[in-house]
């Protein structure tokens, strides 16, 4: 644990350091992967740490990006009000639909969830009078925080995120180590036997599903902020696709890991795209390939070596 | 040092190791370097094939210069917007942050149009549209670095409203369109200049981006509408076409559609369902100036299909970025100054006809009534009358039309509903 | 609303969810036998409507383009779950990860084959037109749909219930291992459910590319209808899929007719419903 801990702080002091010598873009696929990444990290604490695979994360995030859209562009809104309705909203989101979903298990778990963040899409796409439909909304103002530096240069934003994303993943982390965490990993292992323990198996998942929600959310508000510009691709299917992807890539139940694997999806759809028209096709191998190879990602893969 | 960690440092290595070798050469080389056009067009995903007209149309032109124009190389740069306008802002960022282009066009999507009018003003990048028409992009909500080589969304619509109803008997129309603002702006245009008339729209329904099924939208067309009035694209506008006619209504009520429904993007796919619609756009591939037929007959070479808009448009406007080129001596590094040659091209021959760019920076241009005709087996959108100069403010006066608000879904109010 | 559009937006929802049927009956099954969610089942269904373009193009024959286009996927299927899938038997994570990385491989083929051009595929002259009742036009082609459905829909309850691999395959759904235990080819009969899901698929997205068109995208579009009828339905029954088709196509319809700002709503929500109060679907078991 210290040493993953120790190696999150190097890439993280690391990536400080150089970010005022990067240039624009690099720094702004740098800021997109550290605001994924805690959207992964987030589905890492359902997936990794309780056993529950989502297909419909996208739905949280999609929910605190809306919600921060329209009321900063039509209530001009805070970063204060923002940040705290978004966030709740997502829970509230996560909440209604973990009553649902948590009485399901494995694929059924899987399904309903994908369905669960179709409702999400339907209503961002269909709604048009809140949501603007296919449209999306866009001239999401930056916030103003009240620093002497203004967070639309890339780097002010770079580094909210920077600390935005090391806040989440030290609160993730001291989550998942607390006695609920153990629980929670209990139940991951055997439910059965924790049941047996007389442990209220349903509610320990409950929370999870709404505090990874609400984490989920987080990212959302960032991502809102970040691109100024709001639309049903961000509840996709696809993007919840994405996130599955990220944290199994990375490895799932290491925080860390899921955080790598958004940043790797990221850098190589940016990267691949540029010399080849044929990266879809590339990706979707490299999934393949991770899933026969390195079935436990790529933390996994690593782990399993030192052995 | 552990094994893991060490795994660790050298992915954040590696992570912006790779952020460094893509910031790449630099601005030291300019003047003397190539000039470089990022394009950005939609190569993946749902909206390819258009992206592939907007490439081919852009690359017929630069190779017709040879990539050469004022002594200095043109470097064409194409990034993949996948279709959505995150990823079309993301690789915006690169072309400008890291290629350097001098010029950035492209873009399929209003929403990415709006989404780049902060950015490149901020940037004080020059930047052309060839393909994104929502009106406000040149209307209520310019920017200063944009010029819209293309069209606006309403700009033909006001046309045909007026056309139809002084050469047609439909007083009674219904209209359907795809529900987002191309389609309201389109239905729009459209219903005020033929309600102005006189004409009334009885029914406005909205259909969603992601239709395949229209059956559910047909079965309500009102009774009594002399003709309906139809805005879709892509494949919205083959399902459309086709199951308008498979539901029996093409044999008791004519269609009318905008342009880009019986686009050469997609007419060549559709089958006789398609005869007889009328529409009005800004080009047809059955233009028969002879600047377009070389045009047509070079593109075909090209790329193996009828130019669509798509490719017209994105033809006419590297020529429009290579005049404007020429205009300040390849000096494209002064910004400012190129920004304004970019904006005073005004020329006669583009296959589409004679354009130049208004004060708000749309196109003046001629807008063409169009109807599916077969011609020797194939169909094509035969132009049956020609409005020169059309403003996007039509007849109206500028000022007094931007006063009024945007088209939407409920503006113009369907009044006789 | 008139009589009328009762009736034609309810044949109408039928035909959809005919489709629907063709589309999400072999998902189920491979659901329930395999316990697989098949992400590039709405990946069949696309190239399906490709495949047989070209066949319609190089033969001019709709039948042939049918059976090539869904025998051509049924092989892509058993490639894909002989060579890959199996290796993560067990693994439901790993196997809905490994169906997502074909999805996006097969939607680049798609684009790399066909271009991004959407087509439809030319249907014989007797199906074209409208049928007519009085005052009412049906399409022949939505009314073909419908008879294809139904007698699909015959053929896999007749082989499920009345033939020994039928029982078989019931047998798996139920509880593979014991299935296994009583001597019954699991792995085989896997194989072959695959096979027949994806053969269905296809044969749904040949005979719906006509209506619908064949476009790049088209998978991810139907992608979620095949899992909401499924999910409704009850996971690997055969009567839900159908319950299931039918309801989803009606819902799907008169939400987009009704509440056009709450179509998607209208669908996915009682949905959600039945979920709450019927965890396993309408007709799945636990």
């Amino acid at each position: 644990m210290s040493r993953r801990v120790a190696g999150v702080g190097l890439i993280v002091l690391l990536a400080a350091a150089v970010a005022p010598v990067l240039p624009a873009y690099p720094l702004t696929l740098l800021t997109q992967a550290f605001i994924v990444a805690i959207l992964a990290m987030s589905l890492d604490v359902l997936l990794g740490y309780t056993g529950l695979p989502s297909l419909g994360h996208a739905a949280y995030f999609g929910v605190a990006a809306y919600a921060v859209a329209i009321l900063a562009t039509e209530r001009q809104a805070g970063f204060a009000t923002c940040l705290v309705v978004g966030i709740v909203a997502a829970a509230v989101t996560a909440a209604a639909f973990g009553l649902i979903a948590i009485r399901a298990a494995g694929t059924y778990f899987l399904m309903i969830t994908l369905a669960l963040g179709m409702v999400v899409w339907g209503l961002a796409f269909r709604w048009v009078s809140l949501t603007k439909g296919d449209n999306g909304i866009s001239g999401v103002p930056r916030p103003e925080l009240g620093l002497p530096w203004s967070l639309w240069g890339p780097l002010p934003f770079f580094y909210f995120s920077l600390v935005t994303a090391v806040l989440a993943w030290v609160l993730m982390g001291l989550l998942v180590v607390s006695p609920f965490g153990m629980s929670l990993k209990g139940i991951r292992e055997s439910e059965s036997r924790m049941r047996i323990l007389g442990y209220n198996v349903w509610l320990h998942k409950y929370l999870s599903f709404v505090i990874s929600g609400t984490f989920a959310g987080l990212a959302g508000v960032l991502w809102a902020y970040y691109n100024g510009f709001v639309s049903p691709v961000d509840v996709q299917l696809v993007t919840s696709v994405e996130t599955l992807l990220m944290v199994a890539l990375g490895g799932p139940g290491t925080l860390a890991g899921p955080a790598v694997g958004a940043a790797l999806i990221v850098f190589l759809k940016n990267f691949v795209s540029v010399y080849t028209k044929r990266w879809l096709l590339i990706l979707g191998a490299v999934y393949i390939g991770v899933i026969l190879f390195a079935p436990r990602g790529l933390a996994g893969a690593f782990r399993g070596q030192r052995h | 040092m552990t094994r893991r960690a060490l795994v660790l440092l050298t992915l954040a290595a590696l992570l912006t190791g790779l952020g460094a070798a893509l910031s790449a050469p630099s601005a030291a080389r300019a003047q003397a370097g190539p000039i470089k056009v990022g394009l950005l067009a939609p190569l993946t995903g749902a909206a390819s094939a258009l992206g592939r007209d907007m490439v081919n149309g852009t690359e017929l032109y630069l190779d017709e210069i040879g990539r050469q124009v004022a002594g200095r190389k043109i470097e064409l740069i194409i990034e993949d917007t996948e279709g959505n306008t995150q990823t079309a802002l993301t690789k915006a960022r690169k072309l400008v942050d890291q290629d350097r282009v001098h010029i950035l066009t492209g873009g399929l999507l209003a929403s990415t149009g709006y989404a780049l009018h902060p950015f490149v003003d901020a940037q004080k990048i020059p930047t052309t549209y060839p393909v994104m028409s929502s009106d406000d992009l040149t209307q209520r909500k310019p920017a200063k670095w944009v010029v819209r080589t293309g069209w606006n969304s309403s700009q033909s619509m006001h046309v045909l409203g007026d056309w139809i109803y002084k050469n047609t008997k439909y007083r009674k129309i219904a209209t359907i369109g795809a529900d987002y603002a191309f389609g309201w702006e389109s239905v729009g245009g459209f219903q005020k200049t033929f309600e102005e008339n006189g004409g009334q729209i009885i029914q406005k329904i909205w259909a969603p981006l992601n239709t395949n099924d229209f059956s559910p939208f047909l079965a309500q067309v009102k009774r009594d509408a002399d003709a309906v009035f139809a805005v879709f694209f892509g494949k919205l506008a083959l399902q459309f076409v086709k199951q308008y006619e498979d539901a029996g209504l093409k044999a008791r009520v004519p269609l009318l559609s905008n342009g880009t429904t019986v686009d050469e993007s997609v007419l060549p796919q559709m089958g006789d369902e398609a005869l007889g619609t009328i529409s009005a756009l800004h080009y047809s591939a059955a233009l028969d100036n002879p600047v377009n037929q070389k045009f047509a007959k070079a593109f075909e070479a090209k790329a193996g299909k009828v130019p669509s808009y798509y490719a017209e448009t994105c033809y006419t406007n590297a020529r429009w970025i290579v005049e404007a080129i020429k205009a300040v001596g390849g000096k494209v590094e002064d910004r400012e100054t190129f920004l304004a040659a970019l904006r005073k091209v005004d020329l006669k021959d583009f296959p589409r006809g004679p354009v130049k760019i208004d004060a708000w920076g749309n196109p003046v241009q001629n807008i063409y009534i169009r109807k599916v005709e077969k011609v020797s087996g194939k169909l094509q959108n035969t132009v049956v009358a020609t409005f020169p100069a059309v403003s996007q403010f039509w007849k109206y006066n500028p000022e007094e039309f931007l006063k009024m608000p945007l088209y939407t879904r409920d503006y113009p109010p369907c009044k006789y509903c | 609303m008139t009589a009328e559009f009762w009736i034609i937006q309810t044949f109408n929802g039928l035909s959809y969810g005919a489709l629907l049927f063709l589309l999400a009956s072999g998902l189920s099954l491979i659901f329930g036998v395999m316990r697989i969610v098949n992400l590039a089942h709405g990946s069949y269904f696309m190239l399906g409507g490709y495949v047989g373009l070209s066949v319609v193009w190089r033969t001019g024959s709709f039948a042939a383009a049918v059976l090539v286009g869904a025998l051509a996927i049924a092989l892509i299927g058993i490639a894909m779950e002989r060579l890959f899938l199996r290796r993560l038997s067990g693994q439901v994570l790993g196997q809905v990860l490994m169906t997502i990385g074909f999805a996006l491989i097969f939607q680049d083929a798609a684009l790399l084959i066909w271009g991004g051009d959407p087509y439809t595929i030319p249907v014989p002259g007797p199906l074209r037109g409208v049928l007519r009742a009085g005052a009412l036009s049906f399409p022949t082609y939505r009314a073909f749909i419908v008879v294809v459905a139904a007698v699909v829909a015959t053929l896999l309850w007749l082989a499920l219930d009345r033939t020994r691999v039928g029982a078989r395959i019931r047998a798996a759904v139920d509880d593979a291992e014991m299935a296994q235990g009583v001597g019954i080819n699991v792995p085989l009969l896997s194989l072959a459910v695959f096979a027949l899901g994806a053969f269905l698929a296809a044969m749904g997205g040949v005979i719906g590319g006509a209506f619908l068109g064949v476009y790049p995208g088209a998978d991810f579009e139907v992608l979620p209808y095949a899992f909401v009828v499924v999910i409704v339905g009850g996971l690997g029954s055969l009567p839900g899929a159908m319950v299931g088709s039918l309801l989803v196509g009606l819902l799907d319809n008169f939400g987009k007719a009704l509440f056009p700002e709450l179509s998607y709503f209208t669908l996915f929500a009682p949905m959600a419903l039945i979920l709450a109060l019927r965890p396993t679907g309408l007709f799945g078991r636990a």
